[in-house]
């Protein structure tokens, strides 16, 4: 076994890992955009679905598992390597110009990465760890965003997260090996539309909300 | 007749690796336009030797692009402002008069500082030793076409092979990271039937090493393949990749 923990320790290994939760993470946004997208049916459509979800009983709770052990490793990687490359470079440059090569996106993965776990947090502590005896999940979304402030941290918080994605994805495919001249300009060009889709999807629910509040 | 500019140099230097070190400031006067960069601190150090100071000290050899010995950081770029060229190739006309130019060494931990802008890059070597070679016998060569190969394959290993290990890539790396210099060195023997009998130890041995030389880790932040002056890309990286994920699920080095 020693060769696995070799492998999974090295620079590579621990991108692989980094790629390989951070697009499982990709996968997770599209469907829970998709599952938010019921709130444009009505109240009713969107207690159906999350009655629906919650009808899987055991299977959501293994995937709620899933995902805390796929946070942890994409969280515990990236903070690694982050002081890894920190460590790489003790001296900075006094002058420094991008060659042409890095993106918003690209020059932001651990801000913009430190900055979604306290936004999950608190996501977290509004919508799922709550005592839902008295209200409902309509209720709280309608009261949670009824407020201004709440509105504005949700939308600031999908467009980091759009900026993290809009790097992560194509970054997963090349981490990977996936490259290809044909297929990798798409790959690029489609991370930038899915961050832009996770960005205006995720972005206007608070916003929609707010307007029917 | 030759257009002259004038600059101001700020130029690192640093006695040695223990040393503090810090930026010095330099004029540098009528520097002829067709002067590489190279020869524009040739100059400045004929000045300095006069006034008995002690000369800038600065990697170089060939000079003409293709040792791989030059390089700096200028006005934070490695090699300079102008794409796809060594420092020594760089030429004072990308410049203009009144300049101001900031000089720095390459700042990669796993490239100990020597003296002022001179690193030593035997970190470079290390991982050319642990896997970056074929082991067949020399003697007589074999007939060229008794061993087929695509052509695709001959350009891609060729366009590898380019690299001159200079270390611009790390030096340009946000994170230090030697990837694009080792996917190079790795893909150009593993894109031949020469280099695949030890594919899957190579590419263990060599990101082992890497790792141990103390270089930072690839995040895709696509410096490295603007800033090489042999323009090696990163598809040589995602190459890499493969022959790691490959060598080290798919074979049978430990």
């Amino acid at each position: 076994m020693n060769w696995l923990v070799n492998t999974l320790t090295s620079s590579i290994g621990k991108k692989l890992m980094m790629a390989v939760t951070g697009l499982c993470f990709c996968g997770f946004l599209a469907v829970h955009l998709i599952g938010n997208l019921t709130i444009y049916g009505g109240k009713e459509m969107f207690l159906g679905y999350v009655e629906h979800l919650h009808a899987l009983g055991v299977l959501i709770t293994l995937a709620e598992f899933g995902l805390i052990a796929l946070a942890l490793i994409h969280i515990i990687t990236g903070l690694t390597l982050y002081l890894q490359n920190l460590k790489a470079r003790p001296i900075r440059y006094n002058t420094y110009k991008s060659a042409g090569g890095r993106t918003i996106g690209s020059a932001t993965m651990p801000y913009t990465g430190i900055l979604i776990i306290l936004f999950v947090l608190l996501h977290l502590l509004t919508f799922r760890f709550v005592d839902k005896t008295n209200t409902n999940d309509f209720q709280i979304l309608v009261t949670t965003f009824s407020q201004f402030g709440s509105v504005l941290i949700y939308i600031v918080a999908v467009i980091i997260a759009a900026i993290h994605v809009s790097h992560g994805l194509w970054s997963g495919f090349q981490t990977l090996g996936l490259s290809h001249p044909k297929y990798m300009p798409i790959i690029m060009g489609l991370s930038v539309v899915f961050a832009v889709i996770v960005g205006v999807g995720f972005g206007f629910i608070p916003i929609y909300v707010s307007l029917i509040a | 007749m030759t257009k002259t500019i004038n600059l101001t140099l700020k130029v690192w230097r640093q006695r040695n690796a223990e040393d503090k070190g810090g930026f010095e400031t330099y004029q540098s006067n009528n520097v002829s336009t067709d002067m590489s960069f190279l020869e524009m601190l040739d100059v400045v150090n004929e000045q300095l030797t006069l006034d008995g100071k002690e000369p800038i000290q600065f990697d170089n050899d060939c000079r003409e692009g293709i040792c791989g010995m030059c390089g700096c950081v200028v006005n934070g770029r490695a090699h300079g402002p102008q794409k796809a060229t060594t420092l020594c190739q760089l030429h004072m006309r990308k410049f203009d008069d009144g300049d101001t130019i900031v000089i720095e060494p390459w700042r990669v931990k796993a490239f100990k500082l020597i003296r002022d802008l001179a690193v030593d890059r035997s970190a470079y070597d290390k991982i050319i030793q642990a896997g970056g070679f074929v082991s067949v016998n020399t003697g007589q060569a074999s007939d060229a076409s008794a061993m087929p190969i695509k052509q695709e394959n001959a350009e891609l290993a060729m366009d590898a092979a380019a690299c001159i290990g200079c270390g611009a890539c790390a030096a340009a790396c946000p994170n230090a990271s030697a990837m694009l210099f080792v996917s190079a060195k790795v893909s150009q023997l593993a894109l031949l039937p020469q280099g695949k009998p030890e594919a899957a130890i190579r590419a263990i041995k060599m990101v082992r090493t890497m790792d141990l030389c103390g270089f930072g880790n690839c995040t895709n932040e696509r410096e490295c393949e603007n800033a090489c002056p042999k323009e090696i890309k990163i598809t040589n990286i995602a190459r890499l990749n493969r022959e790691y994920i490959k060598a080290s699920i798919g074979s049978s080095v430990m």
